[in-house]
């Protein structure tokens, strides 16, 4: 069968089971809209948290980052799995046993105060609209590039979709499609893998392949490191970013995913303080089994990459290259008119530009797979990019609904009228996001730098210092989010709009780049808290004993 | 009573803090500091500081993270404060 027949019936067969799986668990109350109930079970949580976290970046772009970053690629790594440890360890069961719907809720409620319940709503809606938009984007991709529609219809196609499960089960609806859609997103990323590690090294499985020997007998990662030398890049074992910088931007991102608010309130959707605990654990193994797989899928596309196209005539190149040449993925440009196609990391003589999705997308094709296969990551694209997008339009309609209407403005709303307007706003928000789906702003890849490191500098100190420092007032948690958030927002957008001619390390503050520079945001934010607080009056006897019930689980005797 | 939920919060405090040293070693410690030295030791085609970096820290996450919730387990039962 043909690609486009078998990709055809692969998504369709994805979507119908979305769909039915939206009507079977339709919310009913507020509770479930917001939190499926409080009745998840932890492993299907931790399904459902490893799909809402990987994004279509994760699923389509990060395996070619690595592949062109080398050991520099390890930061995406070990930060959007090292944020698990924070999240399950210091935050995860405090806010289940704290027990309300939002992380506004419990910023609100900790400092006992609207303006602190202000800004984090503010913070929650604009990191969750920078980062869903990327999501709308990438649905239309998937789309534009497998089934030759437009990248606008495939954005509304994925409009419709999303609009269908999260508008309507809230997050009951969304909780049991992420199940679905992890499913489906793992076993599309794997099987391809398999196939290459089997193909280039004989072992089935890619963690181990990635350390084995290619035919001739070299290890693939030396074989990588003489490739890199051969072509004039930096060694793929060691990169060349400046270590304080690698230190840092592991750091914003460990700590933005932990304070990212669609992950957190995934957390608020089990039944009890350790099974947030154990799903938390979870879903870092369903995590890892796609990022443990990556840099492996990163090595053996970059060595097979290599091999079939550098130093080969144009003519003779095989027939992937030329389908994806058409939509721009792969350029090449012969510059000294020789026919042969030379890659090099001298831009002087490099004659092939490489789009590093390419890795992932045409990876069956290079890898001479059956044409189902190319179907299923097609499928598995899209359950990526839907699964994140309705988690996080979910985060901008409680934000509204509860946090804005319910909790400040019309506290004696009745729960029906809040369960309307929670879908309204679901509703509202995705046509938004469409919007930035079909017109991005220019600048999407910084926003993902820039989501990261508000999160980490507004969010993350704020509920630490709340859980761990029963002193802490609200003076001094506004007072840290606000100079966290200003300093990292002024530093990213200084580098990235105003001068990016100065965006390098010679300009750098400490050599720490835009990406890098949420840590220390989150340091300024609990230094500035930390010092205010010895300043003001301490908060109120109910909030210190708030504080000491949510450190416990179970009832206080 | 009180007294009891102070020492649980002091247990708890420990094992935080054992656990997140562990993170900060395989991660940080491990992958990023000591990198270059670590991969002048060599694990099949591996070497040592990129495995870490790259595979390692992620399986040791996953340990620590389920360590922690063996440990704590244990200390609610220890507390009597475990849910039902």
């Amino acid at each position: 069968m043909e690609i486009q027949t078998w990709t055809f019936i692969i998504v369709g067969a994805t979507f119908a089971l979305y769909i039915g799986i939206a009507i079977w668990s339709r919310a009913g109350t507020t509770k479930d809209f917001y939190v499926a109930g409080g009745n998840v079970p932890p492993l299907f949580n931790g399904m459902a948290t490893a799909a809402d976290w990987m994004s279509a970046g994760s699923f389509i772009s990060m395996a070619g980052m690595i592949a062109f970053l080398g050991y520099d690629g390890s930061v995406y790594l070990m930060g959007w799995t090292g944020g698990y440890v924070l999240l399950a360890l210091l935050l995860a069961p405090y806010l289940r046993k704290f027990g309300k719907f939002t992380v506004p809720d419990f910023v609100g409620d900790r400092y006992y105060s609207s303006g602190a319940r202000m800004v984090a709503v503010f913070c929650a809606v604009f990191i969750s609209f920078t980062y869903v938009a990327g999501q709308m984007r990438g649905t239309g991709i998937v789309f534009s590039r497998f089934l030759n529609v437009e990248i606008e219809i495939g954005v509304v196609i994925g409009m419709i979709i999303v609009f269908f499960y999260a508008v309507m089960g809230g997050m009951k609806g969304i909780t049991y499609t992420q199940v679905a859609q992890y499913c489906v997103l793992i076993f599309a990323y794997l099987v391809p893998v398999i196939f290459i590690s089997i193909m280039m090294t004989g072992n089935a499985l890619p963690q181990l392949g990635f350390g084995g020997t290619l035919e001739d007998g070299t290890y693939l990662l030396d074989r990588l490191d003489g490739l890199s030398e051969e072509l004039g890049l930096a060694m793929y074992t060691s990169g060349n970013k400046p270590m304080i910088d690698v230190f840092f931007i592991t750091a914003a991102l460990m700590i933005g995913t932990a304070g990212l608010p669609h992950v957190i309130v995934r957390f608020f959707t089990v039944p009890r303080v350790r099974d947030a605990r154990t799903s938390a654990g979870y879903a870092l193994i369903f995590i890892v089994l796609l990022y443990s797989t990556a840099p492996a899928l990163a090595a053996f596309a970059k060595v097979n990459l290599v091999d079939t196209i550098h130093n080969t005539q144009y003519s003779e190149v095989p027939d992937w290259f030329t389908n994806w040449e058409q939509t721009g993925l792969v350029e090449f440009n012969d510059l000294n008119n020789d026919g042969i196609i030379n890659y090099s990391g001298d831009p002087a003589t490099n004659e092939l530009r490489i789009d590093p999705d390419i890795i992932v997308l045409a990876n069956p094709e290079i890898a001479g797979l059956p044409n189902w296969v190319i179907g299923l990551v097609a499928a598995g694209g899209l359950a990526a990019a839907l699964s994140t997008a309705a988690g996080l339009l979910l985060v901008i309609s409680t934000s509204v609904a509860h946090d804005l209407f319910k909790r400040t403005l019309k506290p004696d709303l009745s729960d029906k009228n809040e369960l309307w307007i929670a879908r309204i706003a679901a509703g509202f928000a995705v046509i938004v996001a469409g919007y930035f789906g079909i017109n991005p702003p220019g600048f999407v890849a910084q926003t993902i730098a820039f989501a990261f490191g508000l999160a980490a500098a507004s969010f993350f100190p704020a509920i630490i210092l709340g859980i761990f420092y029963k002193k802490m007032n609200k003076e001094g948690a506004i007072a840290g989010m606000i100079v966290g958030v200003f300093f990292t927002a002024s530093y990213i957008i200084y580098f990235t709009f105003i001068r990016p001619e100065l965006n390098n390390p010679d300009h750098w503050l400490f050599g720490i780049s835009p990406e890098g520079i949420g840590t220390l945001g989150m340091l300024l934010n609990m230094a500035v808290a930390l010092v205010v607080v010895r300043f003001t009056k301490s908060p109120p006897q109910h909030i210190q004993e708030l504080v000491e019930n949510i450190r416990v689980p179970g009832k206080r005797s | 009573m009180d007294e009891k939920y102070k020492q649980y919060w002091k247990r708890n405090l420990t094992i935080l803090v054992s656990l997140l040293i562990g993170w900060f070693v395989f991660s940080y410690g491990l992958g990023i500091l000591f990198a270059e030295p670590l991969n002048s030791i060599r694990f099949g085609g591996f070497k040592m500081g990129f495995w870490f970096a790259q595979q390692g820290s992620q399986y040791a996450f996953i340990i620590i993270i389920f360590l922690y919730v063996y440990l704590m387990n244990r200390l609610d039962r220890e507390f009597d404060v475990r849910e039902e």
